[in-house]
């Protein structure tokens, strides 16, 4: 295996509650520990996930989520605190159930290599600096994500 | 089925789940030389297909599998 061009894997991350930021980056991860390379295109509202002001507070959304675990009309999860009171769910969950944090797997990818690509397009729109990013990170185009994208196995939008 | 393994490191990662498991696993072996073996404990009830597709994919060699209660040990040799 170790004369093959190693495999590849190309993501997306479009999202940018905690929920929707954990599959990108528990995929990265896991296949930089199989020898392979990874990439996360972060564009849109999955900006967020590499803004170090806001990684560390990504939310879940209680509004239009039939799958939370404990099931709640729509009426009430519109109500103010919800959000808060989901997310406070959600993490007391995944705490549990010992489930890694956002930071620390943006660690373990960046550890492993893992290659973050900040949407250029998305920080002018939304106003985002370079500085206002975590340490590690690059910033790119369409293009960009494209010429890493083209030669991968796998890629996937999420 | 008599056979010793020789075990040249032991890798806790009881508790932990998908990915950290495999995260470490890789770490570990990297700091091992060819040849030499890894224990790898967890307690994840998808570390056994996953570790599978781990050695699958990097080449080293699961040599055992045991279960001791809810503990899984996965006995790796690495080979590269």
């Amino acid at each position: 295996m170790a004369d093959e061009k190693p495999k590849r894997i190309a993501l997306i991350a479009s999202k940018g509650t905690l929920d929707m930021a954990y599959p990108p980056l528990i995929l990265a991860t896991a296949a930089i520990s199989m020898d392979m390379e990874a990439g996360i295109f972060f564009t849109f509202y999955g900006l967020d996930i590499i803004n170090k002001h806001k990684f560390n507070s990504l939310k879940v959304p209680p509004l239009a989520n039939p799958a939370m675990p404990v099931p709640m009309p729509n009426i009430l999860g519109a109500l103010p605190g919800m959000t808060a009171m989901a997310t406070m769910m959600m993490k007391s969950w995944m705490s549990k159930a010992n489930v890694a944090t956002i930071p620390k797997l943006l660690d373990m990818a960046k550890e492993g290599g893992v290659r973050l690509i900040g949407c250029q397009m998305t920080m002018d729109v939304m106003g985002v600096k370079k500085e206002d990013l975590i340490d590690g990170v690059e910033i790119g185009g369409a293009a960009t994500f494209l010429d890493f994208a083209v030669d991968a196995n796998v890629s996937l939008f999420v | 089925m008599a056979e010793v393994i020789k075990v040249d490191s032991t890798l806790d990662c009881k508790g932990l789940i998908c990915p950290e498991p495999i995260v470490k696993t890789n770490m570990s072996i990297k700091k091992l030389q060819i040849g030499q073996v890894l224990v790898m404990e967890s307690t994840d009830a998808g570390a056994t297909s996953d570790m599978h597709s781990w050695a699958k994919r990097t080449g080293h060699q699961l040599l055992k599998e045991e279960q001791e209660g809810k503990v899984l040990k996965f006995y790796v040799k690495k080979m590269k």
